[in-house]
């Protein structure tokens, strides 16, 4: 068997020893079911929610405050590295900040952003923006620092505009890494909304684990935590492997 | 009329401490000739190539081409290949060759035609769907001879292409660059730091001082047009060698900073 | 053009003049109900610094965090060495490692706060799950990027295996495992500070959700300006500190 075939096997065994691990020790009564359910009692709570479609509007609320913050990041997370790359000076002065930017908590900017906008969806999708853009800045700052100086000299030889080498020459060069800060945005931005939601208590999955958690309801609780666990797994797994593709096709690591 | 000329060219970066990189220079390159620039490391080899091609203005002097003066921008029949691989990852070889064809906006059954000759040209066919990450270095520098041999220059200059290269992959390399003159008829000037191979393949070798560089000889080779490696055998080659390395031996001391022993 | 000698200091002079000058105009703008200027969050904060009821806070915090990284950095430390030298185990879990990264923590909040009970332990377990897999991630990935040829040039060297550990691999990698300790630092305090909000009657994130639930705007903000502060310096000062040390 090839070394990535026994790579994924393992991988595949070490998840399902673990999930088996966790059903035995919860039927087993190891643990106090009013603490953990098994995990085939997730998996049903989770398609029982699915199914029936009660799940729905959290869903649909989560989706589109997770879209519309990933979007805006990566847009501005774009345009402003973009235009630090381009003022070195002003870049300079912003580097410690972008550095310690992680360390800040967020949410608790919360109701200041109620008090500017207004209490409506616009403070949640504000916070997951302001948790993904940092993301999206740094990898378009390091996309564009590692274009090879000697590719912008080869767009001059085959005179191209300013325009073009922009266009055909450094942005595909800085591809790999403006993709990785795609993919990191997109992961903050989803747990940046859905801390808000489950924080603040503001609607959607977030909010729907929180909500059932205090009203002591187990299977409503671990059935959205499993949802949200597998949506996060499964779309940041696709774009991982996209962007090794990526990186495999370029010579890189 | 010389195809290329500088005159007067100097070059100085600017700055608390500034930097006489090159000059100055005096050259006029023939029409259809070889000609090879040879120097101590930090001469302004390289400088000179990027001011003559239009990638870097001269603080002083004049630059033409074709009779037309260069400032600012590449001119066009000027093609340039360079040290550091500049294939372009996210592209085919085949892509990548096209590159500059499809941007002009020529006819696809002709692009598709030159871009097939070049491929074929340098060797390349094999390895047409390949990615330059997939190759080896010197077929990377292949794929670069490719992309600017498409364009058909006039001029084609070459800053130490094959510096990355092992000896054996130089030689043969140099054969194919010999054949490429041959067959395009374009002028061409190499920079490299190999006197065997400036020796071997050119026409005309000009030596550089050290920093600032000028040139402080000029050597004929006198070695007919048909001409490939095995020319190392000839007596005249290693009379040429040596006068290359008389003139240059003295200039790579100071480079490495160090006095020459005698006179 | 070359940079003056004062030059990153004057543009750190107009950075923070900048911000504070933001957080003015934010304070112009929203009010005393959402946000407190500068000057008087400035000295709320003194007056808080100076009041014995806040320090108990401080040192309930400091506790759960001093305990939730020294976990974070050991565990952390170890399986990334681990990880880093067996190349198969470390393939097998890399990608699984950085997948549990995505899942937002939140949602396993729950989960921690039945398992622990609503205390100490809580807020540990919750700094400890946000700070130990970034360590160990990058733990591994400065082992793995180990140029063999350090190893070699060390049995050239004659050097014994303690010796090559600590003399030639240890340094080699501390770089990488600084920078994993630094973004580690970071997000252990913040996860010990969100569970302060939920498992907690004291610590600094629990004044700032209380700040938050009655309104107490100038609690909220000038406490939330110390947090920044900490971490902000405390990254800083690992910045300066792992830069000299290279």
């Amino acid at each position: 068997m090839s070394r990535a075939a026994k790579i994924l096997w393992t991988r595949a065994a070490v998840v399902v020893g673990a999930v088996l691990s966790l059903e035995i020790v919860c039927r087993a009564g190891l643990i106090n079911p009013l603490t953990l359910i098994p995990p085939s009692e997730m998996a049903a709570a989770m398609l029982q929610m699915l199914a029936s479609g009660e799940i729905n509007g959290d869903i649909a609320h989560t989706f589109l405050t997770v879209a519309m913050a990933f979007i805006a990041a990566v847009l501005v997370g774009f345009v402003v590295g973009a235009a630090l790359h381009e003022l070195p000076r002003m870049r300079r002065a912003v580097d410690p900040l972008l550095a310690s930017y992680y360390a800040i908590p967020i949410f608790v900017f919360y109701p200041l952003l109620v008090a500017v906008f207004g209490l409506n969806a616009l403070p949640l999708i504000a916070i997951g923006f302001l948790a993904a853009v940092p993301a999206m800045l740094i990898g378009t700052l390091l996309g564009l620092d590692r274009v090879p100086r000697v590719l912008r000299k080869a767009a001059k030889v085959h005179r191209l505009n300013r325009i073009e080498t922009v266009t055909r020459v450094v942005l595909p060069a800085a591809l790999p890494d403006l993709f990785g800060g795609i993919k990191l945005a997109l992961a903050y931005s989803f747990i940046g909304v859905i801390a808000g939601e489950f924080i603040l208590s503001s609607g959607g999955l977030g909010y729907g684990i929180a909500y059932a958690y205090e009203s002591f309801e187990n299977r409503a609780m671990y059935g959205r935590m499993l949802f949200v666990l597998l949506v996060a797994i499964i779309t940041n797994g696709i774009l991982y492997a996209w962007e090794a593709r990526l990186n495999r096709r370029r010579g890189r690591a | 009329m010389s195809h290329a000329s500088l005159q007067g060219v100097t070059r100085v970066y600017p700055g608390a401490r500034s930097v006489h990189a090159l000059g100055p220079i005096d050259l006029q390159i023939a029409r259809g000739e070889f000609f090879s620039v040879v120097g101590p490391s930090g001469c302004g080899k390289s400088t000179l190539l990027d001011v003559l091609a239009g990638l870097n203005a001269p603080t002083e002097g004049r630059i033409t081409f074709e009779g037309k003066p260069v400032s600012g921008q590449v001119p066009d029949g000027i093609g340039v290949v360079f040290q550091e691989d500049a294939s372009f990852p996210w592209l085919t070889v085949h892509d990548n060759v096209a590159f500059g064809l499809r941007r002009a906006g020529v006819a696809t059954a002709e692009i598709a035609r030159r871009v097939d000759y070049a491929i074929g040209f340098m060797g390349l066919r094999d390895f047409a769907q390949s990615y330059p990450a997939q190759l080896s270095g010197g077929m990377r520098q292949r794929v670069c001879i490719a992309r600017t041999l498409v364009l058909q220059p006039r001029l084609i200059l070459l800053d130490e292409p094959f510096g990355a290269l092992d000896q054996q992959t130089r030689l043969l390399m140099g054969d194919e660059v010999l054949r490429l003159w041959r067959e395009t008829g374009a002028t061409v000037l190499l920079i490299t730091h190999a006197l065997d191979e400036a020796a071997m393949l050119s026409d005309r070798v000009g030596v550089m001082s050290a920093r600032p560089g000028c040139f402080i000889d000029m050597v004929e080779t006198g070695w007919p047009r048909e001409r490939d490696s095995r020319i190392v055998s000839d007596t005249a080659f290693g009379a040429v060698t040596a006068r290359l390395w008389s003139s240059l031996r003295s200039e790579s001391l100071k480079a490495i900073g160090r006095a020459p022993a005698e006179a | 053009m070359t940079r003056g000698r004062y030059d990153s200091l004057i543009d750190g002079v107009v950075t923070v003049v900048v911000m504070l000058a933001a957080w003015q105009g934010l304070f112009a703008y929203a009010g005393d109900v959402a946000i407190t200027p500068p000057f008087t969050t400035i000295a709320y904060a003194a007056a808080l610094l100076g009041s014995e009821t806040f320090w108990p806070h401080v040192g309930a915090t400091l506790l759960a965090f001093v305990e939730a990284l020294a976990i974070s950095t050991v565990l952390g430390i170890a399986l990334g060495l681990w990880l880093g030298l067996r190349r198969f185990a470390g393939d097998v879990a890399e990608p699984m490692l950085a997948a549990l990264y995505t899942i937002p923590k939140v949602t396993l909040y729950p989960v921690i706060l039945l398992l622990f009970g609503l205390n100490l332990s809580a807020k540990v377990a919750f700094g400890v799950i946000h700070g130990l897999i970034p360590i160990v991630l990058f733990t591994l990935a400065a082992v793995r990027n180990l140029p063999p040829v350090y190893r070699r040039a060390a049995r050239a060297l004659h050097l014994t295996p303690w010796q090559t550990v600590t003399r030639v691999l240890a340094p080699a990698v501390m770089p990488e495992i600084i920078s994993g300790l630094r973004i580690g630092f970071a997000v252990t305090f913040l996860g010990v500070l969100i569970g302060e909000m939920f498992a907690s009657q004291r610590g600094l994130g629990f004044l700032v959700i209380n700040g938050i639930n009655s309104h107490n705007v100038r609690l909220t903000t000038a406490v939330t300006m110390l947090i920044i502060l900490f971490a902000v310096g405390a990254n800083g000062a690992l910045l300066a500190f792992a830069r000299r040390r290279n």
